[in-house]
C-alpha cells in the first residue's frame, strides 16, 4: 500500500503534528476575555439530608462573584436520562430527578452542593472552605442485594424502592431455558463480579460557558464525545434554550472511553451562570473531582448457568445480574446492562435458548454508565469464563469446546433478538493459534517452572454489536434519540473538500482516516480533504462518537454525501465534454468519456460549479455541496479470538502478562495503523480491569480509590508488546464501506483471556481454584492460593 | 504577588505570580503556553513533564518561584529550528505513538530525558523509565516502539503497527 493513500493505507495521522508540538486546542486551553472561575463544593458524605447551606461568610471572601445553590436552579430542569427501559412486567423504569445542584439530599460522595464563582480558581476554592453545610447523615445504600431488601433505606424517597427496573429478556423464553437446564447432561454455574471501573481519560473534563449579550446566544465549550447531543439535552431539557440560540463546541478532546458521552451538571451550570453573570464561566475538573463525578463503568454482580447436552453442545444459558446505576441515571445508563448486554449473551455460539434477567439498582455511589465496551464486556466476560469453567469440568479442550459450538452459518438470528450478518469464528481462532505460538507453550511453561513460577494460557472469543444503531429499532427499545449519523461534504471552487461530520474524534484519528475514504472515492490526494468535527455551528446534527460507530455510521453518511457530490459532478462533466452522463467515468480525479480520449479534471468540474459560465443552469444548481444522514439497517458484529499467557509468582501472587495475541475481524479496514492502535489501547484497558483497576467504596460510601495513588492504572511496564492481527475480514453486508468498528474490541475481549490464563496457571500449579474476581491483584491471587 | 523570570525554550519569560503558583500554571496561564498539560493533582500522570535545567520534572510539583533563573524546555521547544518535527516527535508520528494527544507532551519530554542519559535504551529500560507517565489510549505499545526508533534502533521486528 502507498505511504499516503486511500482506503487500506496506513497514512500517518495529520492531527499528530499539532499534538506533538504543543499546538492542540483542548478545552482547558480556551480562555475567554473576562472569564470567571467556578469551583463546586461537593458532598463528603454518601447519603444525607441537606438541611442547610450557609454561604454568608464565603460570599464576602476576596474575589467571590456569586455562590449558587439548588435554590438558584428552581426553574431549571434536571439532568435528563436518554433511555427508558421497560421491565419484564411491562412497566417503565423508575426515573428519579437528577438536579444540577443537590436538592434536599446528597446522594453520593461528590454530589455537587454549591457552586462558587470567583475571579480566580484559587479564590473560588478558598471560598468553598468557608461555606457551612448542615447534613444529617443517612445510612449509605451500598450493597445492591441489600438495597432491594424490604425496609432498605431509599436513595430516592419519592421512588417506591431502590429498584430502577427488573428486566427479563427474552421473557417468553424463560420457561424453556429453565426446562433445558433441568434436562441438561451437564450444567456449569459461575458467580462473578464485573468490577466497577473509573474511566480516567487523561484529560479531565472542562466546561467554559459564554453568553453573547449582542445576539443572546449561549456557547458551551466542553470536553464531549458528542456536542450535538449535549446541545439537545442541555438546551431542551435543562436550560430551555432552543438549538438555534445555543452552540456547543468540543474541540480537541483528550480521550473519552464513554465518560464524555454524557451530559453533566457542570456543563449546564457554566452555561447557565455565564448568562446569569453576563461573563464567561470556566470549570476545570481536578483529577480528584473526576474520580467522584465522571460516570463510572461496569459494576455487575452476576450468576450464569451454561447447560450442555451429552455431546457438549450448548443447550441453554441463564444469567441473572444486579447492575449498579449509582445515585442517579446517567444519560445512557439504563441501556447498558439491558440492550447492550443481554443481546450479546449468545456470543459466538449457537445456543438455542437464552434468558437474561437484570435488576438495576440505585445506590449511594457515582452514576454508572457506558465505559469502553459498555455491556458487551460484561456479557463476554461471564460467557467466556463459564465456557472455560465448563471445559475444565468436562475435561475437554477449551478451544475445541468453543469451536464445536461456533455459529458457522450467516446470517444468524440469535435467540436474543439480533442477527449477525457475517463472521468466520474458525478463521480468527485459526489465526490466533498461529499468532500465539500455542505449540511453543509447553517449552515456555517449563522455563517458567524452572524459575519457580507458574504459567498459564487463557483463550477466549468475543463478539460485539457496534455501529450503533438503527433508530427505528432503538426507539422501540426505549431510546429517546435516533442514532443515525450525518455528514456534509463541501467542495470548494478549486477542488479541495471539507467534510463536516457529526461524529467526533478524541483520539481515533478521524481527520486522517475519513479523509482517506473521500479521497479514495474521488481519486484525489487525501491532503485535499479536510475533516471538520466538534462544533454544532459548522457540522450537521449528529449523534457523536461511541460504541465503535464512527466509521460504520458516520463514515457511511460521508460516503453517501460524497456519492451525491460525484453524481452531480458527473452531470457537470458531461456538460463540459458535451457527452452523455451515462458515458462519464471517474478515475484518479479525472472525468472521461468512455471510449474516447476526452477528459476533464476534478478541478475543472469544481470550478465550473462555482463559476457557472459554461454550465447547465436550467438543469442543475450551481455549487457543489451535499449532506447525507445515514441510519444503519443493523448493528455490525466485529468478533475475534484472544490469547493471553501469564506468569505467576507463587510467593507473592503477582501476575505478569508475558504474551498477548488478538485476532480480530473488523470487516474492511481503512487505516490499519490506526486500527492496530485502537486494539492496543483496548487491550491495556482490559488488562487493567483484569489485574489492577477496581473502584472501591467502604460501607459508608466513602470512595477509597480517589486518586492515582489508590486507583491503579496500567503503566508501560505492566504490559508487553502485543501481537494483533486483523487480516480475517468478513465485510459488513449492510454499510457501504463493509466496516464493522474496532474501538472497543480490545477492552471487551481481553479480561476473560487474562483471567482464564491465571486460572490455568493456578490449576497447572496444583491449586483447585475455579474463579477469582477481578482485579486479580497479588493480594487476591495470593489469598486464593492460601485456600 | 511576586515577579519571576526564567528562560523558556530559549526565550526570556517573566510574570507576576503568587507564592503558591505552580510552574505548570505559570506556563499555561501566565505565558499562554498550553502545550504542557495537567492530568492529575497528585503528580502521578506525567502529562506536565518539562525540562528544568536539563532535567525532567513534573511541572505540577514545582512552584514557579523555584524556577527563577532556570532554563525551562517544554514540548513547544522540541521541534527543529526550521519548524519540522524533532527526532522524537517524528518517531511518535511515524509509529503512531499517540492518539488523543493529551499525555503526549509529557511522553515526549520524558523520552527526551531518557535518551539524553541512555541513548539506546532497551524495551525494559523504556518501560521502566515511563513509570511516571500514564497513557490511557495507546496501551504503550507504540510509545515504546517510537522511543526505540527515535534512538536509532531497528523496530521492524516488533509485532504489528
Amino acid at each position: 500500500m502507498p505511504a499516503d493513500g486511500g482506503i487500506g493505507a496506513s497514512n500517518k495521522r495529520r492531527e499528530d503534528v499539532r499534538f506533538l508540538t504543543g499546538n492542540g486546542n483542548y478545552t482547558d486551553d480556551i480562555n475567554m476575555r473576562g472569564q470567571a472561575y467556578v469551583h463546586f463544593l461537593r458532598s463528603d458524605v454518601a447519603h444525607g439530608t441537606l438541611k442547610g447551606v450557609d454561604t454568608s461568610a464565603a460570599a464576602g471572601m476576596p474575589g467571590v462573584i456569586q455562590i449558587f445553590t439548588a435554590a438558584d436552579f428552581a426553574d431549571v430542569g434536571g439532568i435528563p436520562c436518554g433511555w427508558q427501559v421497560t421491565d419484564k412486567h411491562g412497566e417503565v423504569m423508575q426515573e428519579p430527578k437528577h438536579p444540577v445542584l443537590a436538592e434536599g439530599k446528597v446522594r453520593h460522595v461528590g454530589d455537587p452542593i454549591a457552586a462558587i464563582v470567583a475571579e480566580s480558581r484559587e479564590q473560588a476554592r478558598d471560598a468553598a472552605e468557608a461555606i457551612e453545610v448542615d447534613i444529617d447523615d443517612l445510612p449509605a445504600v451500598m450493597d445492591m442485594k441489600a438495597a432491594l431488601a424490604d425496609g432498605s433505606t431509599k436513595v430516592h424517597d419519592d421512588l417506591t424502592s431502590n429498584l430502577c427496573y427488573d428486566w427479563g429478556f427474552v421473557e417468553e423464553n424463560k420457561d424453556a431455558v429453565d426446562q433445558a437446564i433441568k434436562d441438561a447432561a451437564h450444567v456449569t454455574t459461575l458467580e462473578l463480579v464485573n468490577n466497577r471501573l473509573i474511566p480516567n481519560a487523561m484529560e479531565p473534563r472542562v466546561a467554559v460557558g459564554d453568553f453573547n449579550r449582542s445576539t443572546g446566544d449561549s456557547t458551551l465549550y466542553t470536553t464531549s464525545q458528542n456536542p450535538h447531543v449535549i446541545r439537545l439535552l442541555m438546551g431542551a431539557f435543562v436550560l430551555g434554550i432552543p438549538e438555534h440560540k445555543l452552540r456547543v463546541v468540543a474541540p480537541d478532546v483528550g480521550g473519552g472511553f464513554g465518560s464524555k458521552i454524557y451530559h453533566y451538571a457542570e456543563e449546564a451550570f457554566c452555561t447557565f451562570a455565564a448568562k446569569a453573570l453576563n461573563r464567561p464561566v470556566k470549570w476545570t475538573c481536578s483529577r480528584s473531582e473526576a474520580f467522584m463525578s465522571d460516570a463510572h463503568g461496569r459494576d455487575h454482580v452476576t450468576k450464569i448457568d451454561l447447560a450442555l447436552d451429552g455431546d457438549n453442545n450448548f443447550t441453554a444459558i441463564r444469567t441473572e445480574t444486579y447492575a449498579n446505576m449509582g445515585a442517579y441515571l446517567s444519560t445512557f445508563a439504563p441501556s447498558i446492562p439491558t440492550w447492550l448486554h443481554g443481546t450479546l449473551m449468545a456470543g459466538n455460539y449457537k445456543t438455542p435458548v437464552i434468558y437474561v434477567n437484570v435488576k438495576a439498582v440505585f445506590t449511594n455511589t457515582v452514576p454508572v454508565d457506558a465505559y469502553r465496551g459498555a455491556g458487551r464486556p460484561e456479557a463476554t466476560f461471564q460467557l467466556e469464563r463459564v465456557i472455560d469453567k465448563a471445559a475444565r469440568e468436562l475435561g475437554v479442550d477449551p478451544i475445541a469446546l468453543r469451536r464445536q459450538n461456533f455459529v458457522t452459518e450467516f446470517p444468524y438470528a440469535t435467540p436474543v433478538a439480533v442477527e449477525y450478518d457475517t463472521g468466520d469464528y474458525h478463521a480468527t481462532m485459526d489465526k490466533l493459534e498461529e499468532m500465539a505460538d500455542m505449540s511453543g507453550f509447553e517449552a515456555r511453561l517449563a522455563a517458567s517452572q524452572a524459575k519457580g513460577k507458574l504459567r498459564g494460557l487463557g483463550v477466549n472469543c468475543y463478539i460485539e454489536a457496534c455501529g450503533i444503531a438503527p433508530s427505528n429499532l432503538v426507539g422501540q427499545l426505549g431510546a429517546r434519540a435516533g442514532l443515525y449519523e450525518s455528514a456534509t461534504v463541501r467542495v470548494n471552487a478549486t477542488g479541495g473538500l471539507v467534510v463536516m461530520t457529526g461524529s467526533h474524534s478524541h483520539g481515533q484519528g478521524h481527520e486522517t482516516s475519513f479523509a482517506q475514504v473521500v479521497a479514495d472515492m474521488i481519486g484525489i490526494a487525501p491532503d485535499m480533504v479536510e475533516v471538520v468535527h466538534g462544533d454544532t455551528a459548522n457540522t450537521p446534527m449528529g449523534m457523536g462518537t461511541y460504541g465503535s460507530r464512527s466509521l460504520a455510521v458516520g463514515g457511511s453518511a460521508m460516503v453517501r454525501a460524497t456519492e451525491k457530490i460525484i453524481a452531480k459532478a458527473r452531470k457537470i462533466a458531461a456538460h463540459l465534454m458535451e457527452a452523455s452522463e451515462g458515458d462519464i467515468e471517474l478515475k484518479d480525479g479525472q472525468f472521461s468519456v468512455a471510449g474516447t480520449d476526452k477528459s476533464v479534471a476534478w478541478g475543472d468540474v469544481t470550478l465550473a460549479a462555482y463559476v457557472p459560465h459554461n454550465y447547465p443552469l436550467e438543469e442543475i444548481e450551481p455549487g457543489l455541496e451535499e449532506t447525507a444522514f445515514y441510519d444503519p439497517a443493523n448493528f455490525t458484529y466485529p468478533a475475534g479470538a484472544y490469547a493471553c499467557e501469564v506468569e505467576l509468582d507463587p510467593e507473592t501472587g503477582k501476575v505478569t502478562i508475558e504474551r498477548f495475541a488478538a485476532a480480530d475481524d473488523f470487516g474492511n479496514i481503512v487505516n490499519p495503523m490506526i486500527v492496530s492502535g485502537q486494539v492496543h489501547g483496548g487491550l491495556a484497558q482490559g488488562i487493567g480491569q483484569a489485574l489492577m483497576e477496581g473502584c472501591a467504596y467502604d460501607e459508608d460510601g466513602q470512595l477509597l480509590t480517589g486518586s492515582y495513588m489508590d486507583y491503579t492504572m496500567p503503566r508501560a511496564d505492566d504490559v508487553p508488546f502485543y501481537r494483533v492481527d486483523h487480516s480475517c475480514q468478513t465485510p459488513c453486508t449492510h454499510n457501504p464501506l463493509g466496516v464493522k468498528g474496532c474501538g472497543e474490541a480490545g477492552a471487551i475481549g481481553s479480561p476473560p483471556a487474562v483471567v482464564n490464563a491465571v486460572i490455568d496457571a493456578l490449576q497447572r500449579g496444583g491449586h483447585d481454584i475455579t474463579h477469582i474476581n477481578m482485579p486479580l491483584t497479588p493480594s487476591r491471587v495470593w489469598s486464593a492460593m492460601q485456600g | 504577588m511576586a515577579q519571576v523570570s526564567m528562560t523558556v525554550n530559549g526565550k526570556a519569560a517573566s510574570g507576576e505570580i503568587e507564592g503558591r503558583t505552580l510552574l505548570v500554571d505559570f506556563l499555561r496561564d501566565t505565558l499562554g503556553m498550553t502545550g504542557t498539560h495537567v492530568g492529575c493533582d497528585t503528580s502521578q500522570c506525567g502529562a506536565c513533564v518539562v525540562h528544568l535545567d536539563g532535567k525532567a520534572v513534573k511541572a505540577c510539583a514545582i512552584f514557579a518561584a523555584e524556577a527563577e533563573g532556570a532554563e525551562v524546555t517544554t514540548v513547544e521547544g522540541m521541534a527543529n529550528d526550521d519548524g519540522s518535527l524533532g527526532t522524537i516527535q517524528q518517531a511518535f508520528q511515524d509509529h503512531h505513538g499517540l492518539q488523543c494527544g493529551f499525555c503526549t507532551p509529557g511522553m515526549v519530554m520524558s523520552a527526551a530525558a531518557l535518551l539524553k542519559d541512555n541513548p539506546t535504551p532497551s524495551e525494559a529500560e523504556i518501560r521502566d523509565y515511563l513509570e511516571g507517565n500514564i497513557c490511557r489510549c495507546t496501551g504503550y505499545h507504540n510509545i515504546v516502539k517510537a522511543i526505540m526508533a527515535a534512538s536509532g534502533q531497528d523496530v521492524s521486528s516488533i509485532a504489528a503497527e
